[in-house]
């Protein structure tokens, strides 16, 4: 029945010439496949229950979801420095969190239980994922877009500090807006999918609602250290010793095509 | 009390100059020769190589934002970080500022104003008065009268050579040999070469 509605969009899109219907098929094919191959993984490393399963499931997520943090921005740092930054930031973040979750309220036996361990890290890691990536980008960007007022500042006497601190402050606040938004919306205007998930699985809605919180307030938790951590490296990386703003540790295009 | 010695970056360089308490030192050079990025090298925005000295002191012995509080650099086109005026000066420096809005042909209430609604000489003038407003022992001045009439320069000028007279040491970058030789103690012209004194 679901996959009729996929049908009937496809339809949709050649009898109104909307060329569509060739990417909401794959689309569709692509994510029902890998799905499908998730959930078979998930069944052995359910099963073997083993910690070394478990911890290389959960390497691999920050490592993909790392990399998606470092590659997003439309700024590079020569020498790998995006990747660095998205790994600590990334690993650390997602890692702290998800560990105080698990021993604190959670509380699985053991409490490395990949049935809790790999869900809760998948969710976190998804909100850290974009707190970092917009932090990150909206850092880089506006680096340079403010470079003549930033070096304005340093030229008569300020502290690097003094002379990042509205930039520092306006990354942050930008790479926080999609987790705030959902915390604001969560029970008005959307229903969180883990809340769904649980009420049609039929657990009682104060139960759900309880999970929902602690969920949101773990994303935003995650969320928040990823935004400041990434935004706080960014801008060491792009800082010197003798407080310097060093936009030659900006990747070119020309060195980021690897060309001289 | 300003010694610089074969300063130089990847860009540009080796730069010498000598400049005493209470002299102004103009740097006139074509355009792209590397006149700014001098005097960014001398500020410490850049890195760079080579000997500078403010009173036998070298530069890397003192801290970065003490260095910059002593030798205050303003740009070509000078850069604002407030939508309004007055933030950008220090609140004890206010009744120095006001008393020279006067001599520049400035209106008192261009403190008040929206930075993006003053005309560019009216910028360039405001950033000389947020750059002596921070009472520097040496200024270094990347073309501070570019953008400005035959009056509002000679009143810049008058301005800055009061200030000389005071104790204040300039670095002045002019593409106007005339304006060099009215307010020049020391001349240096710099080629691809390097700076060379005049």
């Amino acid at each position: 029945m679901a996959a009729a509605l996929v049908l009937a969009s496809a339809a949709a899109s050649v009898l109104l010439h909307l060329d569509l219907h060739r990417q909401v098929l794959w689309a569709a094919t692509r994510m029902v496949v890998q799905l499908l191959l998730v959930g078979l993984l998930l069944r052995f490393v359910f099963k073997a229950a083993s910690p070394a399963v478990t911890l290389a499931i959960v390497v691999l997520m920050i490592g993909a979801a790392a990399r998606e943090v470092a590659v997003r921005p439309t700024r590079r740092l020569r020498s790998a420095g995006n990747h660095r930054i998205s790994i600590a930031v990334v690993g650390i973040s997602s890692v702290a969190t998800v560990a105080l979750a698990l021993m604190t309220a959670i509380r699985p036996d053991p409490w490395y239980d990949p049935r809790y361990a790999i869900p809760l890290m998948g969710i976190v890691l998804g909100s850290v994922l974009n707190s970092a990536s917009l932090g990150l980008d909206g850092f880089l960007e506006g680096v340079v877009i403010r470079r003549p007022a930033i070096e304005a500042q340093l030229a008569l006497g300020a502290s690097i500090h003094e002379a990042l601190g509205e930039l520092l402050r306006s990354s942050i606040r930008r790479a926080m807006i999609p987790i705030v938004n959902q915390m604001s919306a969560a029970g008005i205007i959307t229903l969180p999918g883990i809340m769904t998930g649980q009420l049609l699985a039929g657990m009682d809605p104060i139960e759900a609602v309880k999970y929902q919180i602690l969920l949101l307030f773990l994303l935003t938790g995650a969320g928040g250290l990823a935004a400041a951590g990434a935004v706080y490296l960014a801008a060491r990386a792009i800082t010197d010793e003798r407080q310097r703003l060093r936009l030659d540790r900006l990747a070119t295009a020309s060195t980021r095509s690897g060309r001289r | 009390m300003l010694s610089i010695s074969g300063l130089r970056s990847a860009h540009g360089g080796p730069f010498d100059l000598e400049l005493g308490r209470g002299e102004c030192a103009t740097v006139v050079g074509p355009s792209g020769v590397g006149k700014s990025l001098f005097l960014r090298l001398v500020a410490d925005l850049d890195p760079g190589s080579g000997s500078v000295q403010l009173d036998h002191r070298l530069r890397e012995s003192w801290p970065p934002v003490a260095w910059r509080r002593q030798v205050v650099y303003q740009a070509a086109e000078p850069a604002w970080w407030h939508p309004t005026v007055q933030p950008h000066f220090p609140a004890d420096s206010m009744e120095c500022v006001r008393a020279s809005l006067a001599p520049l042909h400035l209106p008192t209430a261009v403190l008040d104003a929206e930075v993006t609604r003053l005309s560019t000489g009216e910028r360039q003038r405001l950033a000389l008065l947020r750059s002596l407003s921070r009472a520097p022992v040496v200024l270094l001045l990347d073309e501070p009268t570019a953008s400005l009439d035959e009056a509002s320069t000679l009143a810049v000028e008058a301005l800055l050579q009061d200030r000389v007279r005071g104790g204040l040491s300039i670095v002045w970058v002019t593409h106007s040999t005339e304006q060099a030789a009215r307010v020049s103690h020391r001349r240096y012209g710099m080629t691809r070469e390097g700076l060379r004194s005049l």
